[in-house]
């Protein structure tokens, strides 16, 4: 029984069928890929694990618990925490107070009234605050305004602030899209340590065969909404139904 | 100190301290002098700068903080007027509990409106409360008139119960609001050569008020609350997918910069007990649009400035007419002195609308920020020039 | 049966002054993405176009008349139009007697002018500026608008009659079948329905049957995408701005029989055109026209005395009711595209 339990999930936008039967699943502390080509249906499945979308049929469980109808904060906290293809981040605060937001969703949870302290008394959000920066090599960037960090640095703000959640589940929508070469493998290393030095199950969507075989464990293969095959990096590479999905008739 | 750190204890102390002495800051021309029209120091009019600046420091808690443009604002304050003559009918003519009844009732309908337009956000929001503001000042114009006057406006009478206060002094007067034995209208008049100071008992309680709600404010903006909110403006879905409800915090700050504008009411009641529809009007919370933005949408004394900005201008500009004028620019020659006349005169008197949206214009478009960013930008300039002016000291000594 | 009949042509004329205004923001809104609150100042500008023309019109000089003396025996002065110098004292009183109707004709350059220089002036530099920021400037802009108007034509509503062909009103109800005396209907608001019917249509086969308007509807689906084309987009939604400017001109020409032209009758209009706008759904033309003509024929029955017996003061909330409640059940208006100002 993995952490994310996918079952016959389908979703229609009209007449486009843009998830057939998917089922999947992702076991407890991996790092499960899920791949595809454009328009395989990566990102309208991850926005069904996320509550943006509610899918037509099927079933979506984590942790035993189904998500299916619930807003996004209530999944978030439930413990799954999401990075996006841009990074989203509060580009007009602060670094440190980018980062001091998930801190307080996790202490107080989604609503606190918490008008008349000030932020400066909040010992213990700031220490961990603080020490997430640290994790993330940004402590000196504390007092930068988020929306002036280059793109690499907002990535990695943005995985930072996820991870002091401690979210069970990270989930990655193509964490290195449009990155430069140098950011991209600093962002492999960055995911590459958080794999080894924490309890934490990642599942990444990604298009970039150099990334997912750095990271994944197990591979999902999606074309035109289906699984076509799950299995690991070395068995997907040789896989002649992948290189068909993803190089067409000729190879 | 009040828990506030240094920077925001000093404004707090500046803006204490300009309350404290407005009667002389805003009369700085002596009487009978040529000059003397540009005198705001009359209690009338400080009690509108500090009552409108309260009014405006709600908004900014929801517009500067959260984003969402409220077209409907007056609503509230038409509404926390009508709950303080209602209390100044019913139960006695002291202010605290009208003003007490004015929060809460201005809160409750917040809480009702906001509930349904925090639905939906952008534009539509705005819409939704324009629209629920038009349909409460149509209401109160019409059919509710047994509870509001209707076009006549809420007016004391000689026979209100008051039941802990008396119907009628005994002269036969309908008697006026007062907090403990002080009417709010006492007046001490001072004089000093030929200026004349007035201090005002009605205005001191509103300024002290103010500054109590200036100072919640503050404490507002430095919460992690209104940390919450700022990150609402910036980016919502963030904040959703980071595991916070948003609606809750957007209602919240809606609620609180409604009980802000009830306050404001609530005390134009207790200066003159009179509410009337008109204080619902959509042009009323445009106004109020007006000011925060032009002092400065998010910054903590902007909208005490455009408040005072504004009122200044509706209440001295407005006075000028074309005689003034031309006793203005008499000392030029006769052409050009009927041509500046005419230049300037449609800017002036029932002109100063027209001054307003230019101000108001300009700084939208230049000025996001408000006056508060024209004067911070200004003050670099300065630091700026004395820096390069360090910097060429610096380099011009070693060649002594 | 009569009664509503009646009721629904009383709606019409408000209900085509909603759907022209609502056209012209939804056709600025769509194309440009510009919520313009200054829209409604250019149905004002209209209206007084319809005053500065019979101004112009009836522009006169004094001739001492030998035929008649004032009360102190000495000839009188009158006044005699330009108009009666030139065309005759008939062609004359014709001209000036239609002058609202030939306001159009003055109207249409003015308003497109006017719509141009403000796309170009002004508006051009907030198209990348958030929805608040626009909403501010155009709100800035209605007042300094109104404010010179206010300046140059006072404060007061200027009378401006229609032709003495259309003064009065007609047996409607005869026409089509019902006793007499039972709709009786003014002329003007019949030919204003009329006049906005064709004004609409045309704006729709303009945008339907032109290359002009294929592109402009390509730009209103997706912006981008038609700018990747290499066409010049740009310059194609400034036009529209200024068509857009002069379809509320002519809404406000055409009104001002109904209503006398007051420099603040823009704002009034504007809060219920946004009003229409939002319940037609943001960007949607016909949903603007439908909504427009929905909500005049709403406000109408409810004004009917027996349905205020019913429901005191519904005549006074009704639109905002119904804009509420659309709002709130279809987020998208009746008729709008997803996807719309929903960030």
């Amino acid at each position: 029984m993995g952490i994310l339990e996918v079952k016959n999930v389908g979703k229609r936008f009209g007449g486009l069928q843009a998830l057939g039967d998917v089922n999947l699943s992702v076991a407890e502390n991996s790092v499960h890929a899920i791949i595809g080509p454009n328009g395989a249906g990566k990102s309208t499945l991850l926005n069904c694990f996320v509550g943006k979308l509610i899918p037509d049929t099927g079933s979506v469980m984590f942790d035993g618990q189904s998500v299916l109808g619930r807003s996004p904060h209530e999944i978030n906290q439930m413990g799954i925490s999401r990075v996006f293809q841009t990074p989203e981040i509060f580009a007009d605060l602060s670094v440190m107070e980018n980062m001091m937001i998930p801190c307080f969703a996790k202490r107080d949870g989604a609503f606190e009234m918490n008008a008349i302290s000030s932020i400066g008394s909040q010992k213990d959000i700031l220490e961990r605050a603080e020490h997430m920066l640290e994790d993330m090599n940004m402590a000196d960037k504390q007092h930068m305004h988020a929306g002036s960090l280059s793109r690499g640095d907002k990535r990695r703000l943005e995985i930072g602030m996820c991870l002091s959640q401690e979210p069970r589940l990270l989930l990655l929508d193509e964490p290195t899209a449009g990155m430069a070469r140098a950011d991209t493998n600093n962002t492999i290393d960055l995911l590459k340590q958080i794999k080894d030095t924490r309890d934490i199950t990642i599942a990444i969507i990604e298009h970039d065969m150099h990334v997912v075989f750095s990271l994944a464990e197990r591979i999902t293969v999606l074309a035109q909404g289906t699984p076509l095959v799950e299995d690991t990096p070395e068995n997907i590479k040789g896989h002649p139904k992948v290189r068909e999905a993803y190089l067409g008739e000729s190879a | 100190m009040f828990g506030l750190n240094k920077k925001d204890t000093t404004l707090l102390i500046i803006v204490a301290a300009l309350c404290a002495f407005a009667p002389f800051l805003l009369n700085p021309f002596p009487e009978g002098s040529d000059m003397a029209q540009f005198n705001a120091g009359y209690p009338d009019l400080m009690q509108r700068f500090v009552i409108f600046g309260i009014f405006a420091i709600g908004f900014n808690i929801l517009f500067g903080l959260t984003g969402y443009l409220s077209f409907g604002h007056a609503a509230f304050l038409g509404v926390g007027s009508y709950a303080a003559v209602w209390m100044f009918k019913l139960l006695s003519m002291n202010i605290i509990p009208a003003i007490i009844l004015a929060v809460v009732v201005s809160g409750l309908f917040a809480l009702l409106i906001g509930f349904i337009s925090l639905r939906r956000s952008g534009i539509y929001f705005s819409i939704l409360t324009l629209a629920f503001a038009q349909m409460s000042f149509a209401l109160a114009y019409s059919v509710l008139t047994p509870i509001t006057g209707g076009e006549t406006g809420l007016q004391l009478a000689l026979d209100d119960p008051r039941i802990l206060g008396i119907s009628q002094t005994a002269q036969g007067n309908i008697p006026v609001p007062g907090l403990f034995g002080m009417e709010m209208r006492d007046s001490f008049e001072w004089a000093v050569g030929s200026w004349l100071f007035t201090f005002n008992f009605g205005y001191y309680i509103c300024a002290l008020i103010m500054l109590i709600s200036f100072y919640v404010s503050i404490r507002i903006f430095r919460s992690p609350f209104g940390m919450m909110l700022r990150a609402i403006k910036s980016n919502q879905q963030r904040l959703n997918y980071t595991g916070l409800n948003s609606r809750p915090y957007t209602l919240a700050a809606f609620v609180i910069s409604g009980m802000y504008a009830g306050l404001a009411g609530g005390l134009m009641a207790s200066m003159d007990p009179l509410a009337g529809a008109e204080r619902m009007f959509w042009t009323a919370s445009g106004e109020v649009v007006l000011m925060t933005i032009l002092g400065g949408a998010g910054t903590l004394i902007g909208p005490i400035l455009g408040a005072g900005m504004i009122k200044y201008m509706e209440n001295i500009i407005s006075k000028i007419n074309e005689t003034i004028l031309h006793e203005w620019f008499y000392w030029m020659p006769d052409g050009i002195e009927d041509l500046l006349v005419a230049m300037v005169y449609p800017f002036i008197g029932k002109g100063w609308h027209l001054t307003l949206g230019i101000i108001f214009m300009l700084v939208v478009i230049f000025l996001p920020g408000g006056l508060v960013e024209g004067g911070q930008r200004i003050a670099n300039l300065f630091r700026r020039r004395k820096a390069k002016k360090d910097d060429t000291k610096g380099t011009t000594e070693p060649a002594e | 049966m009569e009664a509503i009949i009646l009721q629904i042509l009383n709606g019409l004329d408000k209900g085509s002054a909603y759907a022209l205004i609502a056209l012209g923001l939804t056709l600025i809104f769509g194309t440009l993405g510009v919520v313009n609150f200054a829209h409604g100042a250019l149905f004002m500008i209209g209206a007084f176009c319809a005053v500065t023309l019979s101004r112009i019109l009836t522009l006169s000089h004094e001739v001492i008349d030998p035929t008649r003396v004032d009360f102190l025996g000495n000839p009188l002065k009158v006044d005699v139009p330009y108009l009666y110098d030139w065309f005759g004292v008939e062609t004359g009183d014709m001209i000036i007697d239609w002058a609202v109707p030939l306001s159009i004709l003055f109207a249409i350059p003015v308003m497109i002018g006017i719509g141009v220089i403000m796309e170009r002036g002004l508006i051009k530099h907030f198209y990348k500026r958030p929805h608040a920021d626009q909403i501010l400037v155009t709100f800035g802009l209605a007042i300094v608008l109104q404010e010179i108007i206010k300046y140059f034509y006072g404060a007061n509503p200027i009378p401006t009659p229609a032709p003495d062909a259309f003064v009065g009103s007609f047996d409607f109800g005869v026409l089509i079948g019902f006793e007499a005396n039972q709709i009786i209907y003014p002329y003007w608001r019949l030919v204003y329905f009329a006049f906005a019917c064709l004004v609409i249509g045309a704006v729709f086969a303009f945008l339907q049957f032109t290359t002009f308007g294929m592109v402009v509807r390509a730009g209103m689906a997706d912006r981008e995408t038609v700018g990747l084309l290499g066409i010049n987009i740009d310059k194609r939604f400034t036009i529209m701005f200024g068509l857009a400017a002069a379809v509320a001109g002519l809404a406000g020409v055409m009104y001002t029989p109904i209503n006398s032209p007051n420099y603040h009758m823009g704002m009034d209009f504007l809060v219920l055109s946004f009003v229409v706008v939002v319940v037609g759904g943001m960007g949607s033309l016909p949903g603007a026209v439908l909504a427009g003509f929905l909500l005049g024929i709403l406000e109408s029955f409810a004004s009917m005395a027996q349905v205020i017996d019913l429901i005191p003061g519904i005549n006074q909330v009704i639109i905002y009711l119904v804009a509420i409640i659309i709002l709130l059940t279809r987020p998208r208006g009746l008729m709008g595209r997803k996807g719309v100002m929903e960030d």
